[in-house]
């Protein structure tokens, strides 16, 4: 390569710093949704390098489940203070008893849920923008994501009215109670992702790495064992060397046997992978159009 | 080494039945980027809808209108990877009412992807393909002419083809265009080159994409950093860091370099270039980093750092090509607001001066204004100073959007052109003194 070009990771860097300079400078009070997983880190370390040596001009906002792998939990508490970023987190129980979210009996999962927790936790700050780790190659409704993606004053994505969005040039404009959803990571894939987080050195869960869990096979997937998945009939739990590829809430999110262990093994693995990683999650199984539905109703 | 590879991105456009969609899937699949849980999931729409083949379009039109109508509305950016290249697809629909989209997909491009059916030949949506490809500055051009495998692979029918895409070709201003004889369903030159071309002699597509030289695509000339957001930590460890924080639309710059900042025409040195990973000895286009400079001189965003011996127009009066993208016509006099690199101002359309029917690429003088999907061009004013370069020498100080403060609708794209009238660049303004 000549001297003057960037790399596949250097050029979605350079992206996707422009992008987060971009929030900062056209927004009165964004917010960056960190969870702990992945692609919520390779944001974190984006903002590291859009802002630095000043502090993130914003604060991380986690939308918490509840049902969760605790050692994300950990994970999140702990980098949020290391980078001295104010963490806000907002539970789906509390938003439970408000009357905020009302869980759909017989649905384990709290996916769905996160959608009012997140809607009231924007209200309460009034963020006008919130940043997320979404990428248009998981999912083909996000294929149509726009980086700056307008929600109405309800929240909702209008998939059929976005506006166009041209080179680098982004219109941050908003009214009152409407919100944005930014998506610096939109040009990344999977693979990317691993890649920078192993070209940057930085810290991810313990989960993603292959570890020995108690699961149970259902519905062609190993969940992991835990109170919130009791056993139905002639179900057993089985010890495997599993990790995650994406987290999501714990009784929804698939393990995969691996004994991957390092980045290096991971991105080898999911290489040779020929199923794409939210296909380990049931939460997008359930139609055709299931990301294109939450996606409208106000989810990331 | 996967660190070292590159990206390209390249648009399509195309209709239905042009094959498209089969070509973008015969990458994807060859290229081994279609997954297992995809194909499951396009075998149990295709029973579904009681069809009886995988319809490779349902990989990209994600949405679920556009899975109704069996179209593509909107850009569907796709992703594939080989051990020489990063691609990134922007797939748009090639019917006149998406114009927008074509445009909005060909803005970040590399490269455009053209598609002709070799029973067809050089058809309107060709030309319109051709000129939106052009207009917007996408460097390389590649005519696939498809279907090769229902004329008989005859070499005669692709020099005709050939000979009639070159006809247009003097009014695209694209400096490089190469031709490919296809068939995206049997795969002939796609990836691997085919037995029943003899008669050709060049790349296949994918080995084109691959190797298509694009490190100078980009202006490294002039200098330019539009300042996106000025980092001041005010801590005490760094009490005076003022940095200029932005991405480099275009050249080189070294600490040392003297620079003018515009439109206010303040000059002085870059002291330091700085990013988290510590000082760089350069930056170039478009990398983000902090500029440091020698003097406290005022900046703030929306200002462009520039090369000073280089400089870009200053103008206040302007002439650009448009796309206009929204419903509600273009209309002379109104306020709308234009970003152009990190700045936003008002701006005014004074004037029509043609529209372009993108078919046959005739100009309309006569006319008074501009609706969605119209390319024209226009002239028009600004409430304060531009600093640009025109489009054709850099897509990213002379690239714009129109915004409609009333709705808030991103309502046009354009590209500059050299203004009618220059301002006189600012004075020198010393603040040392």
């Amino acid at each position: 390569m000549s001297r003057y070009t960037l790399s596949n990771l250097d050029m979605l860097e350079t992206e996707a710093i422009h992008v987060m300079r971009e929030v900062a400078a056209e927004f009165e009070r964004p917010a960056l949704l960190f969870s702990g997983g992945k692609d919520s880190i390779c944001l974190l370390r984006l903002a590291e390098k859009a802002f630095r040596p000043a502090t993130i001009p914003f604060p991380l906002l986690n939308i918490d489940t509840g049902h969760n792998f605790p050692e994300l939990i950990e994970f999140r508490d702990r980098r949020a203070g290391e980078l001295g970023a104010k963490l806000i987190v907002r539970t789906v129980d509390d938003a439970i008893e408000k009357g905020l979210a009302v869980p759909t009996p017989g649905e384990p999962s709290r996916n769905r849920l996160q959608i009012p927790t997140l809607l009231a936790g924007i209200e309460e700050f009034q963020f006008d923008a919130c940043i997320g780790g979404a990428r248009r190659d998981e999912e083909k409704a996000r294929a149509k994501e726009r980086f700056f993606s307008h929600r109405d004053d309800f929240g909702q994505w209008d998939p059929k009215n976005q506006r166009p969005e041209l080179w680098n040039l982004y219109n941050a404009r908003v009214q009152p109670g409407e919100n944005m959803r930014i998506f610096p990571l939109s040009n990344w894939t999977e693979t990317d992702v691993w890649e920078y987080i192993g070209r940057e050195g930085v810290e991810i869960p313990r989960i993603y790495y292959s570890h020995r869990r108690e699961v149970v096979r259902r519905n062609g997937q190993w969940l992991p064992a835990c109170d919130l998945l009791p056993l139905k009939d002639g179900e057993e739990t089985k010890a495997l060397d599993v990790r995650v590829r994406t987290i999501g809430d714990i009784s929804c999110t698939g393990c995969i046997e691996s004994t991957a262990s390092t980045i290096e093994e991971i991105i080898t693995e999911i290489s040779a992978a020929r199923v794409t990683e939210r296909g380990g999650r049931a939460d997008d199984k359930v139609s055709e159009a299931a990301m294109e539905d939450r996606k409208k109703e106000g989810y990331f | 080494m996967q660190n070292e590879t590159e990206i390209l991105r390249f648009t399509t456009a195309g209709s239905v039945d042009d094959g498209k969609s089969t070509l973008i899937g015969r990458l994807l699949h060859d290229s081994k980027s279609i997954f297992e849980d995809q194909w499951e999931e396009m075998e149990r729409s295709a029973d579904l809808a009681g069809g009886t083949e995988v319809n490779l379009a349902n990989l990209t039109d994600g949405l679920r209108a556009e899975r109704e109508q069996g179209i593509t509305i909107d850009v569907a950016y796709r992703y594939f990877a080989t051990p020489r290249r990063k691609f990134i697809i922007a797939d748009t629909p090639g019917h006149v009412q998406y114009t927008r989209n074509m445009v909005t997909g060909a803005s970040t491009a590399n490269l455009a992807l053209i598609l002709i059916d070799a029973r067809n030949g050089v058809v309107e949506q060709t030309r319109r393909h051709a000129y939106l490809s052009a207009l917007l500055g996408i460097p390389h051009l590649v005519v696939c002419i498809n279907k090769m495998d229902l004329v008989d692979f005859s070499e005669a029918r692709y020099k005709e083809i050939h000979d009639q895409f070159m006809a247009v070709a003097p009014r695209l201003d694209v400096k490089d265009i190469t031709f490919i004889p296809i068939s995206a369903l049997q795969g002939d030159n796609v990836v691997d080159a085919s037995g029943n071309t003899p008669w050709y002699h060049g790349p296949t597509l994918l080995g084109h994409l691959e190797e298509v030289y694009i490190a100078s695509d980009r202006s490294m000339k002039e200098f330019r950093f539009p300042v996106q957001w000025v980092i001041r930590p005010l801590t005490d460890e760094h009490h005076d860091y003022r940095g200029y924080a932005g991405q480099v639309a275009g050249g080189i710059v070294k600490p040392g370099d003297k620079i003018i900042v515009l439109p206010s025409g303040m000059r002085t040195t870059v002291q330091s270039i700085n990013t988290l990973a510590g000082d760089l000895d350069e930056a170039f286009c478009p990398q983000s980093v902090s500029i440091l400079l020698a003097d406290d001189v005022d900046i703030s965003r929306g200002d462009l750092i520039c090369d000073i011996d280089n400089l870009p127009h200053i103008a206040k009066d302007h002439e650009a090509n448009i796309c206009w993208m929204h419903q509600s016509p273009m209309q002379l006099g109104r306020k709308y607001l234009i970003k152009q690199a990190s700045n936003t101002s008002q701006m005014m359309v004074k004037q029509v001066i043609h529209h372009v029917n993108i078919d046959d690429l005739a100009f309309d003088t006569e006319v008074t204004g501009l609706k969605l999907n119209d390319v024209g061009r226009i002239a028009f004013k600004t409430s304060t100073p531009l600093a640009y370069d025109e489009y054709r020498k850099n897509r990213q100080t002379g690239g714009f959007i129109i915004i409609d403060p009333a709705t808030n609708a991103t309502v046009a794209a354009g590209m500059m052109r050299p203004p009618p009238r220059e301002l006189p660049v600012p004075d020198f303004v010393d603040y040392a003194i």
